[in-house]
């Protein structure tokens, strides 16, 4: 179920990625101000939109999760959650680039978009460590879905609140998409479409991954026998993909495998 | 969401045997939420174990502060991040230990199975948490003017307005926080992690507003945006946790 | 109509089965014995039919409601009495009994009453902490029946009491109680007396089920090895 459109993603993924950059490299023009280093924001401000977006998914799948009980709704917002948390960190990164070089701090208090951002990553940064201490598969599950839903709601919050108390020395960089010119309007959509598609396949990579991984485990059980106990594995922070054996054994057995 | 809320409908019971009282009588949320707080109020007063511990704290931290910025008087934006530091990281102490009670003597079972509406709890813990600060300010405020010579005196009801607000939204998220918590392996580390980013507009709110007012001969409310903010943040949050807050009680 | 029906119970801890193909049916006014060794699964059934605990998988009706869904028309009518005597130890006996009865809507009358019938009144104002384990045992024992349940659910309910403590509360929540109850026990000549139906656990399965009269002390000690 979750291989499917696996190869079409990533081949459109890495289509979309390199006309970006050949957009990015070769076709917007050199800002007047900022020069080369500029064209960092092409790669920053989509990560910020992505990761933001990301989060608040995470919370909606989260939702999801606690209505159904079907831990997939749980998987795929930890991985949403996962991933975005990642891109979180690289917008971090490329902020401090990019204020590096216009401003010539690695950190500036007074762009509100960056400090939002470093609150918003030490609060999902605590969601992986709030997962491994819950043992209870279940209630871990039930946990994070609160944290996710609470932690989505804030994020809005947040930024709003950082806004309103900073004093910005320069234009707001974000704000001033709608004034781009042409050209860079048009290279800035293909960049954000490109790196939302590569967030998207990462996402798929990672569900694939895992839910194999324990169907995969399920099946050296069944191999080994019924009753006999789980080998002992190393504890992630990861959720089971499956609501339990039973349901699990039923869909290994319709693969065919005889018991 | 509603399938997953339980809530009384006391008329809807059909009797199912033939006796007298086919259904426990459904018992009052605020009667819930009294018995709950009575009974929070007096653990606490018996063991002493949550507002000594946050007053005590937030003094020492004053005496801190007097030589790590070597002042013997702040005002402005210093006195408030002062203030503003320590009551928060006070708060945390309180509350992380808001849920342990409970957890390590059984106790919340007790309450799952009685008749009652489950939200009792969360208003009740809410308002444990809140008369804790309301406490520890009542040390905190006056210890801070006197330990580090702040003037505010002309302007303590307005003061008094921003405590408030910002407490609410404390009580609101460290509720949420410590029943996060409670149940983790790393309870005392994982509270202040979830509680600070969370926190941060409440500090932002209650700075800013504080700010003016801790200046002498200030004239002027505080800026009207920032209790505004603080308040629109206490009721996002109270409505969040109302609706997560049963996710964290069922197994 | 039964007091308790359960079909085909199950509920897992991760991937492994804490409980699985349970089914049962016990009448009003009867005694159902669980035994089996620690981690058998009594504690979880027990909690189960305490609606304290999701099922997983089957079908529960307690008092002829369904349990999850219905699970508030089961508060305050069911009684547990568990491992941990669910009372703050800082507060007195007293305390914690109106606590409860207040959460049940239950008058301070019936507390005087319980603590009365106990023998506990002389020592009801003082903390729970000063107090041996037969005594906190006795309070649990009155937190379990404050609110007159229709269904009780014991977990070794006789553990810490002396044969005076056992005669003042055999009226509560023994067999001549006349009450429905749920006896989890480690004690198979005991629990087979009091019982009228009775279930062994093994890990989670059923191993030994049937009315008391048929099935004999040697089956049920059998679980242990």
């Amino acid at each position: 179920m979750y291989g499917r459109g696996l190869r079409a993603l990533s081949i459109s993924t890495v289509v979309a990625v390199a006309a970006a950059l050949t957009l990015v490299f070769f076709y917007a023009p050199l800002e007047a101000e900022q020069g080369f280093l500029q064209k960092i924001f092409y790669l920053h401000v989509p990560l910020a939109i992505i990761s933001l977006c990301g989060f608040v998914v995470g919370g909606v799948f989260a939702i999801a999760y606690l209505r159904t009980r079907d831990s997939r709704w749980d998987l795929r917002s930890y991985v949403t959650i996962h991933m975005s948390l990642i891109f979180a960190l690289a917008t971090l990164i490329t902020g401090s680039i990019w204020a590096k070089g216009s401003w010539g701090h690695w950190w500036v208090w007074s762009e509100p978009t960056l400090v939002s951002f470093l609150i918003v990553f030490l609060l999902y940064a605590t969601y992986q460590p709030l997962r491994f201490s819950i043992e209870d598969p279940e209630r871990q599950a039930r946990y994070a879905s609160v944290f996710a839903i609470t932690a989505g709601a804030f994020v809005p919050a947040n930024f709003i609140a950082v806004r309103l108390s900073t004093q910005y020395l320069h234009p707001r960089v974000l704000g001033s998409t709608s004034n781009l010119p042409g050209p860079m309007a048009l290279t800035f959509l293909v960049a954000l479409g490109a790196w939302t598609l590569l967030f998207v396949t990462l996402c798929k990579y990672e569900l694939t991954a895992k839910h194999a991984r324990f169907q995969l485990r399920a099946l050296r059980r069944r191999l080994a026998g019924e009753q006999s106990r789980p080998a002992p594995r190393r504890r992630s922070a990861a959720p089971e993909p499956g609501a339990g054996p039973a349901k699990l054994g039923a869909r290994v057995a319709g693969g065919g495998a005889s018991s | 969401m509603s399938a997953q809320r339980e809530s009384h409908a006391p008329g809807l019971a059909v009797p199912a045997l033939p006796v007298a009282e086919a259904q426990a009588p459904a018992v009052p949320l605020w009667t819930a939420v009294g018995a709950l707080l009575r009974k929070e109020l007096r653990v606490e007063l018996r063991t002493l174990e949550s507002v000594p511990g946050m007053s005590l704290f937030a003094l020492s931290t004053f005496v801190v502060f007097h030589f790590a910025l070597n002042r013997t008087s702040v005002e402005g934006d210093l006195a408030t991040g002062v203030l503003w530091v320590t009551l928060l990281f006070a708060a945390l102490l309180g509350v992380n230990r808001l849920f342990v009670a409970d957890a390590e003597e059984g106790g919340l079972d007790g309450f799952l199975m009685a008749p009652v509406d489950r939200t009792a709890l969360l208003v009740a813990k809410q308002l444990t948490l809140l008369c804790y600060l309301v406490v520890l300010e009542l040390v905190a405020v006056p210890a801070f003017a006197l330990l580090l010579s702040v003037p505010f005196a002309h302007a303590l009801p307005d003061l008094l307005l921003v405590l408030l607000l910002a407490d609410l939204g404390i009580a609101v998220v460290g509720t949420l926080v410590a029943a996060l918590a409670v149940q983790t392996r790393a309870r005392d580390l994982l509270g202040p992690l979830l509680g600070l980013p969370l926190l941060v507009p409440v500090v932002i709110g209650a700075a800013r507003a504080t700010s003016p007012l801790l200046v002498a001969g200030h004239s002027g409310g505080p800026g009207a945006r920032w209790l505004a903010m603080l308040a629109l943040y206490d009721l996002i949050f109270g409505l969040i946790a109302y609706a997560v807050f049963d996710f964290l009680l069922e197994d | 109509m039964a007091a308790v029906e359960v079909e085909q119970l199950a509920r897992h801890y991760g991937e492994r089965e804490a409980l699985a193909g349970v089914s049962l049916s016990l009448a009003e006014g009867q005694t159902l014995a669980v035994l089996g060794p620690n981690g058998a699964g009594k504690t979880t059934l027990l909690r189960i039919l305490a609606s304290l605990l999701r099922p997983h998988a089957g079908d529960v009706r307690v008092l002829g409601e369904r349990l999850p869904e219905d699970s508030w028309r089961v508060r305050g009518r069911v009684g547990l009495l568990a491992h941990e005597p669910m009372l703050y130890r800082s507060l007195s006996a007293e305390e914690n009994l109106r606590f409860h009865a207040r959460l049940h809507g239950v008058g301070p009358e019936r507390v005087t009453e319980l603590l009365a019938a106990l023998s506990l009144s002389e020592r009801a104002r003082e903390p729970l902490r000063t107090y041996s384990r037969g005594m906190v045992q006795r309070v649990a024992i009155a937190r379990t029946v404050l609110h007159e349940p229709e269904l009780l659910l014991l977990d070794e309910p006789y553990a810490n009491l002396d044969p005076a403590a056992l005669e003042l509360v055999a009226p509560m929540i023994g067999a001549q109680s006349g009450r429905t109850r749920v006896l989890c026990s480690h004690d198979p000549a005991g629990a087979l007396a009091e019982a009228d139906v009775v279930l062994g656990l093994r890990g989670g399965l059923v191993a030994v089920q049937g009315a008391a009269a048929e099935v004999s002390v040697a089956e049920l000690e059998d679980l242990y090895r």
